[in-house]
């Protein structure tokens, strides 16, 4: 890479079935995306080499933005006039992303932390194995030999501590002499992140079996979680080994400039940099066909999962199985006979391209969205619990109050910004509805702005934020970010038509709006203005974020949906009486101007 | 001439098939180049590595866990019987004395002074894998299996539970929109591949389970037929390794649909000739769809279509909507436009016009269509 200032640059994000690439160009002091390309990925036969759909979607952009960037197969650099780029950048989910099983001796200590290490990691979790996880032993190791993660973390016991539960772990893992998924002929990588006083035992047992690397303990005592070292070394496994077995990964590694990310890491590290810099608890959402990951930043506290069978075309069944067909319907403006909205699913869940073409299909897949989004939630908030971070002492209380499934650190009062992508966040026909299903889905309570990334950008930004904050900064604002608003939801409940705030918002352009909202509506104001100050006054037994009835003056946001005042109430209940429901539901819709009738 | 990428299921006739029937670890090849396997020939064979299973031994006999090998009868390799001492103390008193018995026939994998346990692994299961088509082999893949070349009728189903088996096609309807009734399901068919047309309901599969038919196949059943006969939902379209009784293919969707004519033509064509048969399924990287698979040529065919379709369509193609509003319905493409057109629920989509058999056009988003290849 050239030492002079980056001024173009090309990123990419390998997806299982799109490869995505972007041009970042530098205009005075400001780096914008200018030019994209995509082009189908190319991991799966008969190409087999995830570098033909890279090279595709860069001579998209090269024919888009009439810059030559490719020099045959190789990228030209560093960047002349209008030839070359000076670095590119990749990030990889192709071929099922990073996928590992990890081991812990307690479900709840251990286990957890190894989880929460590998899903920060960028990992698909595939089980988690723990000495107490209800199983019986010849369960746990047929599960080891049914599955074939890329890689394994094995953790377990505090330094110095018992070794009996960690080393039982090991043997069972030797007894299931698993195999890795890709490569048939080299060995499983395992990462060994327990207690330090096991080390040899480790060894002896999973030495010669297994491509065993030893790190720091990710829970060395009680209240300490560390998480970093196992991290970097699943980064270094990814690459090392992982990557070397993917077709034509080895080629793509030599092209980029800096190491090539999961996708999900790429994403989670971008959302913590948008976080730190505004100082915000932000919740981002990347909602698929076949997975959704739900990223958090809470007290300056990183947390990522993945719901990997929850999404909106591969897994939608999943999403009916999981959520139960009732949450769904409950979500219809219309009444649906049961067996036909099944045969539905199960119709779009065989055939998973298919589009809604009536607004009536579109509904029905909006309401497995908010199940979708909720459930992957509530799958969130159940493992951003207790810890205080990497690398931060605990007292021993709130390692208590962890084994007893832990205090989420999740809270939608305090939340400040969500961000929402995949398909049918960001390319609904109207934006009114991608903002109505994430609140429905999340509920937020007090002020909440709210955002999409349009064209899912964010992985290409995380792993240029290696290289350069400013840039993956500058565009994540300019030109990654859709924002949509902000949602006003005082916390309280009344009676229906009951008075609960008096509003009043300035925008930085001069434009003012006021008014008043009344429980159980919905009132839509749309507002453009970048920034405004708000001024909500919620009677008493409802709050806005500084206590029951108190006013709160907060700086705000406006955007291509508005301001959405949500009066609905938290908890938000919808009606148990279906045409109650259906009248609320489409009065609501109707308030928000979110479908055509 | 416009034409758009569009995926489709293939019907054809007759293809050159390549089957790879390989083991998930390695094994021993038991068929050899060119040699000609029928579809319930073995062509490859490994041991499975026994179900583990563990005893805390030194919990049971109340000793630590670097004594454990000290009251051990067995070591490690050893062969035990299910029932056989494995471990006992040597108390002053006999009445004191415990013995540990292996819970399994197999062998003493591993015993371990830091746990205090003792692995006892059962023995090796054979897995054998069938060639499932008639066919020749062309490449043989060391230690692993056979690459065979078949030549025949090809059908591709879109959904299917239940894994490979075989038998003789029988057409149990008269049309393809005709409803496979329980009644329909005759003693004969006991052994047979049952072809059905618009759908097979719960008490219609029942009754084929308790005949010992191998196979039905039909243009859809419901949901809830499914989840009963199941006992779950099927939440990720991975299928294959059900055990109903039987391989179930649909051939068009979740609903009454009745089979697509053509389909339903080429099977009866077939009819009391030998299948194969597949019901796995897999939606997600590595696409895979349930299969009939009839070796040799059908009757009035004698040339057999070796490319695997042109991968788009063009005006004048036949195919088929494969979402509401017009789910299940057949017609032909009459143009393509270009240009992105707004559609019902407001998105902006690439559409085809669709010419009906009543001579009704109407429009709809490519991706709800799939071309009907043969």
């Amino acid at each position: 890479m050239s030492k002079k200032e980056l001024e173009v640059i090309i990123a990419t994000d390998c997806g299982s079935t799109t490869t995505k690439a972007i041009l970042i160009e530098k205009k005075g002091d400001t780096y914008r995306q200018t030019f994209r390309g995509e082009a189908p990925t190319t991991v799966e036969a008969p190409f087999e080499d995830v570098t033909k759909g890279v090279l595709n979607a860069i001579t998209e952009v090269e024919e888009l933005s009439g810059r030559k960037i490719l020099d045959g197969e190789r990228i030209i650099t560093p960047n002349e006039g209008n030839i070359g780029a000076d670095i590119y950048v990749s990030t990889s989910s192709a071929g099922g992303g990073l996928q590992m099983m990890v081991a812990g001796a307690v479900k709840a200590m251990t286990g957890e932390s190894a989880q929460r290490c590998a899903l920060g990691a960028g990992a698909i979790v595939m089980d988690v194995l723990a000495s107490n996880d209800g199983r019986a032993d010849h369960e746990k190791i047929e599960r080891i030999r049914q599955l074939r993660p890329d890689m394994m973390l094995l953790s377990g016991g505090t330094d110095g501590g018992t070794v009996t539960h960690v080393v039982e772990l090991a043997q069972f893992l030797k007894a299931a002499d698993p195999k890795p998924r890709l490569g048939a002929s080299y060995k499983l990588p395992v990462i060994y992140a327990g207690n330090n006083k096991a080390h040899e035992q480790i060894k002896a047992i999973l030495g010669d079996r297994t491509a065993l690397i030893i790190t720091e303990n990710i829970r060395p005592t009680l209240e300490r979680e560390n998480l970093m070292p196992a991290r970097h070394k699943i980064h270094d496994i990814f690459l090392e080994h992982v990557m070397q077995q993917a077709p034509g990964y080895p080629r793509l590694m030599k092209m980029v400039g800096a190491p090539i990310m999961p996708t999900p890491a790429a994403v989670g590290l971008m959302t913590e940099k948008f976080a730190k810099a505004n100082g915000f608890n932000v919740l981002a959402v990347d909602i698929g066909g076949a997975t959704t990951d739900v990223f958090s930043v809470f007290s300056e506290v990183f947390n990522r999962t993945v719901s990997a069978n929850l999404g909106m075309s591969y897994s939608i069944s999943n999403v009916m199985a999981e959520a139960g067909l009732a949450n769904i319907l409950r979500w219809l403006p219309f009444d649906m006979d049961e067996q036909d909205l099944r045969n539905r699913l199960k119709n779009k869940m065989i055939r998973p391209t298919t589009i809604p073409q009536t607004v009536e299909d579109l509904q029905i897949e909006h309401a497995v969205a908010r199940e979708a989004l909720r459930l992957a939630f509530d799958q969130h908030k159940a493992l951003a619990v207790g810890l205080k971070g990497v690398q931060q002492e605990r007292s021993i209380s709130d390692a208590f109050e962890q084994t007893s499934s832990g205090q989420s650190l999740i809270n939608v009062m305090k939340l400040d910004y969500v961000i929402g992508s995949g398909g049918i966040l960001a390319h609904s026909p109207r934006r009114t509805q991608s903002m109505l299903m994430m609140i429905d889905a999340y509920q937020p309570e007090g002020i909440t702005r709210m955002a999409v990334d349009s064209i899912f950008m964010m992985p290409h930004l995380g792993v240029l934020a290696q290289i350069s904050e400013k840039a993956s900064l500058d565009v994540f604002y300019n030109d990654c970010l859709v924002k949509m608003g902000t949602c006003l939801a005082p916390k309280g409940l009344a009676k229906e038509g009951q008075k609960i705030m008096d509003w009043e918002v300035t925008g930085s352009d001069g434009s003012r709006q006021a008014g008043e909202l009344r429980f159980g509506d919905i009132v839509h104001v749309p507002f453009a203005a970048p920034k405004a100050k708000l001024v909500a006054r919620p009677v008493k037994g409802f709050d806005m974020g500084a206590g029951s009835g108190n006013r709160v003056e907060a700086d705000i946001e406006g955007g291509v949906v508005g301001l959405v005042l949500d009066g609905r109430g938290r908890p938000f209940i919808l009606a148990k009486d279906p045409s109650k429901r259906r009248d609320d539901l489409n009065k609501w819709y109707k308030a928000m101007g979110m479908y055509p009738y | 001439m416009a034409h758009a990428y569009t995926p489709g299921l293939k019907v054809m006739p007759c293809t050159v098939l390549h089957k790879k029937r390989l083991l998930p670890i390695p094994g021993k090849v038991l068929a050899s180049m060119d040699q000609h396997v029928e579809g319930l020939d073995i062509v490859a064979q490994t041991e499975l590595p026994g179900k583990v299973f563990s005893v805390n031994v030194a919990n049971r006999l109340a000793v630590g866990p670097e004594e454990v090998k000290g009251f051990m009868v067995k070591k490690e390799g050893d062969p035990v019987k299910k029932g056989e001492i494995i471990a006992e103390n040597k108390p002053m008193f006999k009445w004191f004395k415990t013995s540990i018995e292996s819970t399994v026939d197999g062998t003493v994998e591993a015993i371990s002074d830091i746990t205090g346990q003792v692995l006892l692994r059962e023995p090796p299961k054979v897995l054998p894998i069938y060639a499932y088509v008639k066919g020749k082999v062309v490449e043989v893949t060391p230690n692993f299996g056979v690459t065979l070349e078949s030549e025949g009728t090809f059908i591709q189903g879109i959904f299917g539970v239940g894994g490979e088996t075989n038998g003789e096609i029988v057409i149990a309807v008269a049309s393809p929109d005709e409803d496979l009734t329980p009644e329909g399901i005759k003693d004969s068919y006991k052994g047979k591949v049952v072809i059905g047309g618009k759908h097979a309901s719960l008490s219609t599969i029942k009754r084929a389970i308790e005949v010992g038919v191998n196979a039905i196949v039909v243009g859809g059943i419901h949901d809830r037929d499914l989840r009963q006969l199941l006992g779950y939902d099927i939440g990720v379209a991975v299928t294959g390794t059900e055990k109903i009784g039987l391989t179930l293919i649909v051939t068009e969707g979740f609903g009454m649909i009745p089979m697509a004519d053509y389909t339903f033509k080429l099977l009866s064509s077939r009819n009391g000739e030998k299948a194969s048969v597949s019901g796995a399924t897999q939606i997600r990287a590595g696409v895979m769809r349930p299969e009939i698979i009839v070796p040799g040529f059908p009757k009035n065919v004698n040339e057999c279509k070796r490319d695997q379709g042109r991968g788009w369509i063009e005006p004048g193609d036949p195919i088929r909507i494969i979402r509401e509003p017009h789910f299940g319905v057949i017609g032909t493409v009459k143009s393509l436009p270009s240009e992105l057109t707004v559609i019902g629920s407001e998105s902006h989509a690439r559409v085809l016009e669709v010419l009906l058999d009543g001579g009704e056009v109407i429009v709809v988003p490519r991706a709800n269509i799939e071309v009907l290849e043969k």
